[in-house]
């Protein structure tokens, strides 16, 4: 029985690493196609939001999620059913802006970052920023336009 | 733990980029850029594959000869980077010729079957090859990994071990 559970655990965490390298591969490249930081935010941000369009109709038919009805509700919905649903993490939803209209994510710990360390010529390079073209392409999907 | 799922959309966007790229700076494609392409991912996948095989086998003992490292590919190795079983069809160890099938190969999944896009499943193995590529030279073999689909969605990768 110990066993079973065992190679289930190990695969979930195969999954992850295969994931987290094959991200770290992708961003070495680009840093290595691209001089500046900035462009490579730029393309990280593009290839998110190419994902995001396909990502959202994968979420949609998996879970059973109806309208949401206001932006908190879908604030709500992103961090608890689809973080959880695709990368295993629960980001917290805080620093709500006065109007409603702009919230923030934190993550404890981002599965992408695993095994990384940024040399120091790189300090503007948002590592993950894949992440924000998937949130961009996938909320435009359901017709919330973001900035 | 991340999805499955997200590591299939990942893959198809850097296939896309990639050739985006170089299109976009040559304007038409002749071989040569194909073959840059292609060994671009193959050099991705082959950094990815050194890593995976590094933690897989952390705790396991250490392999006997060449014929129980393809075993460990073909069924460890590959259930958990593509969680199925893949066959291995032909050896020929004087040579170091092994040939793998996968019938059913999670990146070719999502193309139609049929033959309309055969000619660009290759685009789509090439990470893979190097991840085995990756795995086999972090484990002491220099090998050389090449991929063709026939039928979609089955592959077989042929592996050839370099004697040094």
């Amino acid at each position: 029985m110990s066993r079973q559970s065992n190679r289930t655990t190990d695969s979930k965490k195969m999954n992850s690493e295969l994931f987290t390298l094959t991200y770290g591969a992708l961003v070495t490249q680009l840093c290595k196609d691209y001089e500046n930081d900035e462009e490579v935010n730029k393309q990280l941000d593009k290839m998110g939001y190419n994902i995001g369009v396909r990502l959202i109709e994968d979420f949609l038919a998996r879970s059973s999620i109806g309208r949401c009805q206001d932006f908190r509700e879908t604030a709500d919905v992103i961090a608890k059913v689809a973080f959880k649903m695709y990368l295993g993490v629960t980001p917290s939803v805080t620093n709500w802006s006065p109007a409603g209209d702009e919230f923030s994510l934190i993550l404890e710990n981002n599965p992408l970052v695993d095994f990384v360390e940024l040399p120091d010529n790189h300090n503007t390079l948002i590592y993950s920023n894949l992440l924000c073209g998937v949130l961009r392409g996938a909320l435009e999907m359901v017709k919330s336009t973001l900035f | 733990m991340t999805d499955e799922a997200l590591f299939e959309f990942l893959h198809m966007e850097i296939v896309s980029h990639v050739y985006k790229e170089q299109q976009a700076s040559k304007g038409e494609m002749d071989n040569k850029d194909r073959a840059a392409c292609v060994s671009v991912l193959e050099g991705m996948g082959f950094r990815v594959g050194q890593g995976l095989i590094e933690r897989l086998t952390r705790d396991s003992p250490s392999f006997k000869d060449e014929l129980d490292i393809m075993k460990f590919i073909c069924k460890d190795y590959w259930t958990k980077v593509f969680r199925r079983v893949a066959a291995i069809l032909f050896i020929s160890p004087p040579q170091g010729t092994y040939v793998l099938q996968d019938n059913k190969f999670s990146l070719l999944t999502q193309l139609s079957g049929g033959k309309q896009y055969l000619d660009q499943a290759p685009k789509y193995l090439a990470f893979s090859c190097g991840m085995v590529r990756g795995a086999l030279s972090n484990l002491g073999l220099d090998s050389v990994v090449t991929a063709e689909v026939s039928v979609m969605p089955s592959c077989k990768f042929q592996v050839v071990i370099q004697k040094l």
